[in-house]
């Protein structure tokens, strides 16, 4: 398994209602991936509490002694597991409406968004909210999982009419990668095995979806992108005048020999080697860690970006962000806050509150501050100019975050327009 | 990333040569936690890949409850020696002198009490961040635990009141007295740590391996029997082909039956193992549904 599998990671956004905790376990159970002691603790909390009979799978990703005596999800709880083809990293969100900031947290990083609805409920509130959060996160794959289709009765009309009206709204927010899947979570339909019941889907069941959807240009794979992470200057006898940059390759690739420019500088030069602890390599890519060498020598330091591109970064002091709020103290205008975006760190103010967005009608509203889970436009200046691509077509470089210096708390999530 | 197919294995090793990266380059004083067990051997090697050819930026640190096995100890002297790198070691039997741990008998378990010498210790050398191998996979606090985990000037972790981390931007800011604690593995699981032993060829204690030892049966478990673990009137020792799936405290640390002699058939037998890590080998871990959340909270790494 190990020479080939890849790392996909997802998030699932739905209520309980919809059923996630049964799809979580359905997927975890028919993978063989709950163990049996993890299933034995459950099912003695499930009996303690008077569950009736039925063994509640939410308790395997509640892990906090809080969620399982509120019967509340409080956090993202990460879950891992794998199939012959692929290894999955499952980011689990709570669905409450002021959780908004957990799930912009776990699309961060995901490579696809779950989104979970009752078959018999259709598309709510609570799926446009997601659906935003998940295209405003910029998650590039979604997957609407129509799930209950055992309580209509398997209707492939029902299906239809769901998607139809969730594709027309998903248009309006520039998704285009999606896939609708009928299934029932409960009986096993269309999650890992295809089921009897729904013979006339076409399409994969989720699993097989989750296995060979193609993630490879999930990263810009175009525009070389490398912030210097730290510079090593081992000083000792054998590696008396090496200075390396080590970092990650966020986006592209870059070889021996090609030409650079570091920003903001804007000065050239060309690389010399790519070393690694296992050798020198003659090409490296994103999302590979890398120490670069250079052929001549300029005053680089932690904060400066590598680029090698037809396309360059801006960079600049003045830029306008989609913003979400993340912290119960909310935003105050007048105060400096800090960004933390690449591997650079710079005061910022907040210029101008354009609009803040509802998440659950997309209505712009002017606001005055921005309180926890509020999603807004805002224009920001910083002290030191940053070198940013747009979030668009650069997860890495066109995110940030924003840091209250007073608590130390990242109080907000900037992805830049 | 066309030419190149990155493996999981390739995507989990950058992100934590990444994290180290940004401990060392943001955090004044930081620290690597080092047991000489295999998540920590796995980090070292990590450490390797962060820093060549230059010298680790921090300290190795040991917090050595006296009750680890002796060739796990013997591994952990070993590789820092190899390495060359510095290695703190500081023991619980120094807090038990000082009066900071008071035991209720000599022989009891020790993992919670660490806790107490890892908190002395970062005040005594002044760490403001420890790097440490747990992983999410290991257990269900831990799978709510930030990369970046800050803990109060109590070393305290607050479940309820973490940091968002968002992308692969960390906030790695404290005040004085405030440490964090930092997981580069946490997205691991127990088999991608044996499928990256057995790729990188890595030197482990062969008490990983399946060998034959005397261990006695108590509490549902198998118990080695050792110096702090003799059998008990009606208890019989037997001799059992075993492994160690974890090494910690030898009094509460159950090896697996096994004839797993390298890191390839223990990766076989991972894959259709039925018993989580932790659920198999660690009684301190089941005496309550939130013992490991308890620890945590009073500073356990």
């Amino acid at each position: 398994m190990s020479n080939t599998t890849q790392l996909l990671r997802f998030i699932t956004a739905g209520s309980v209602d919809d059923g996630k905790s049964t799809l979580i376990g359905r997927l975890l159970h028919d993978s063989k991936s709950i163990f049996e002691d993890q299933l034995s603790a459950i099912t003695k909390t499930s009996e303690r509490r008077g569950g009736m009979g039925a063994v509640d799978l939410s308790l395997l990703t509640d892990g906090l002694q809080a969620e399982r005596e509120q019967g509340i999800t409080i956090d993202v709880a990460y879950r891992y597991f794998a199939t012959p083809k692929r290894k999955f990293i499952i980011g689990d969100t709570p669905g409450h409406e002021q959780y908004t900031r957990n799930m912009v947290t776990a699309a961060s990083t995901a490579n696809l968004a779950i989104i979970l609805i009752d078959a018999r409920k259709g598309v709510l509130t609570q799926t446009r909210r997601h659906t935003f959060i998940a295209s405003l996160v910029g998650v590039p794959h979604i997957v609407l999982a129509v799930n209950k289709m055992d309580m209509v009765g398997y209707s492939e009309e029902t299906f239809d009419a769901i998607c139809a009206e969730y594709r027309a709204f998903a248009a309006q927010l520039g998704v285009h990668e999606m896939t609708c899947i009928p299934m029932s979570a409960l009986n096993g339909d269309m999650v890992v095995e295809r089921g009897e019941n729904l013979n006339w889907y076409q399409g994969s069941p989720l699993l097989e979806l989750l296995e060979n959807v193609v993630i490879d240009h999930d990263i810009n794979t175009t525009d070389f992108r490398y912030p210097v992470q730290w510079v090593c200057r081992p000083q000792t006898q054998e590696y008396h005048d090496f200075r390396g940059y080590m970092g990650r390759i966020e986006s592209g690739e870059i070889a021996a020999g090609d030409e650079i420019t570091i920003l903001p500088s804007g000065r050239t030069t060309k690389v010399k080697e790519i070393v690694t602890y296992d050798g020198n390599l003659q090409r490296a890519y994103a999302p590979q860690s890398v120490t670069l060498t250079l052929t001549d020598e300029i005053d680089i330091s932690r904060g400066d970006m590598f680029v090698k591109s037809a396309t360059m970064p801006q960079a600049s002091k003045e830029f306008e962000a989609m913003l979400c709020w993340l912290s119960e103290s909310p935003l105050d205008l007048s105060r400096k806050y800090i960004i933390k975006h690449t591997t650079r760190v710079v005061k910022c103010l907040f210029a101008r509150l354009e609009y803040r967005v509802d998440v659950n009608t997309l209505e712009q509203h002017n606001s005055a501050t921005l309180n926890m889970n509020d999603i807004a436009r805002v224009a920001m200046k910083v002290q030191q100019p940053l070198v940013f691509d747009s979030y668009i077509k650069n997860r890495f470089t066109g995110s940030f975050i924003v840091i209250d210096e007073a608590t130390n708390n990242t109080v907000a999530a900037g992805m830049i327009i | 990333m066309s030419n190149q197919p990155f493996t999981h294995l390739d995507v989990l090793e950058s992100e934590s040569i990444h994290i180290m990266r940004e401990v060392a380059a943001e955090c004044k004083n930081p620290a690597l936690l080092f047991s000489g067990g295999k998540d920590s051997i796995v980090m070292l090697r990590l450490a390797e890949k962060a820093f060549r050819p230059a010298r680790f930026p921090f300290p190795l640190v040991h917090i050595d409850t006296e009750h680890n096995f002796p060739e796990v100890i013997a591994c952990r002297d070993k590789l820092a020696s190899d390495l060359g790198e510095r290695l703190i070691v500081r023991s619980l039997d120094g807090s038990i002198k000082k009066g900071t741990i008071v035991l209720k008998n000599a022989d009891q378990g020790r993992n919670a009490f660490q806790s107490v010498t890892l908190l002395e210790t970062i005040a005594e050398f002044g760490f403001d961040a420890c790097i440490g191998g747990a992983r999410r996979d290991e257990e269900k606090a831990r799978a709510k635990e930030r990369i970046f985990s800050f803990r109060d000037e109590f070393g305290q972790w607050d479940p309820k009141n973490q940091r968002p981390e968002l992308w692969d931007t960390y906030n790695t800011r404290v005040h004085a007295g405030e440490n964090i604690r930092v997981f580069p593995i946490s997205n691991w699981t127990e088999m991608d740590i044996w499928e990256y032993i057995s790729r990188e060829k890595l030197y482990i204690p062969d008490i990983y391996y399946a060998h034959e030892r005397e261990v006695i049966r108590r509490d549902n478990g198998i118990l080695p029997v050792s110096h702090l673990v003799q059998p008990r009137s009606g208890e019989t020792v037997e001799k059992l082909m075993v492994r160690f799936r974890t090494v910690g405290d030898m009094t509460c640390t159950c090896p697996v039956e096994s004839h797993a002699r390298n890191a390839q058939e223990i990766i076989e037998e991972t894959a259709i193992t039925r018993i989580t890590e932790r659920g198999a080998t660690r009684m301190d871990d089941q005496t309550s549904e939130a013992s490991m959340e308890l620890r945590k909270k009073e500073g356990y790494f």
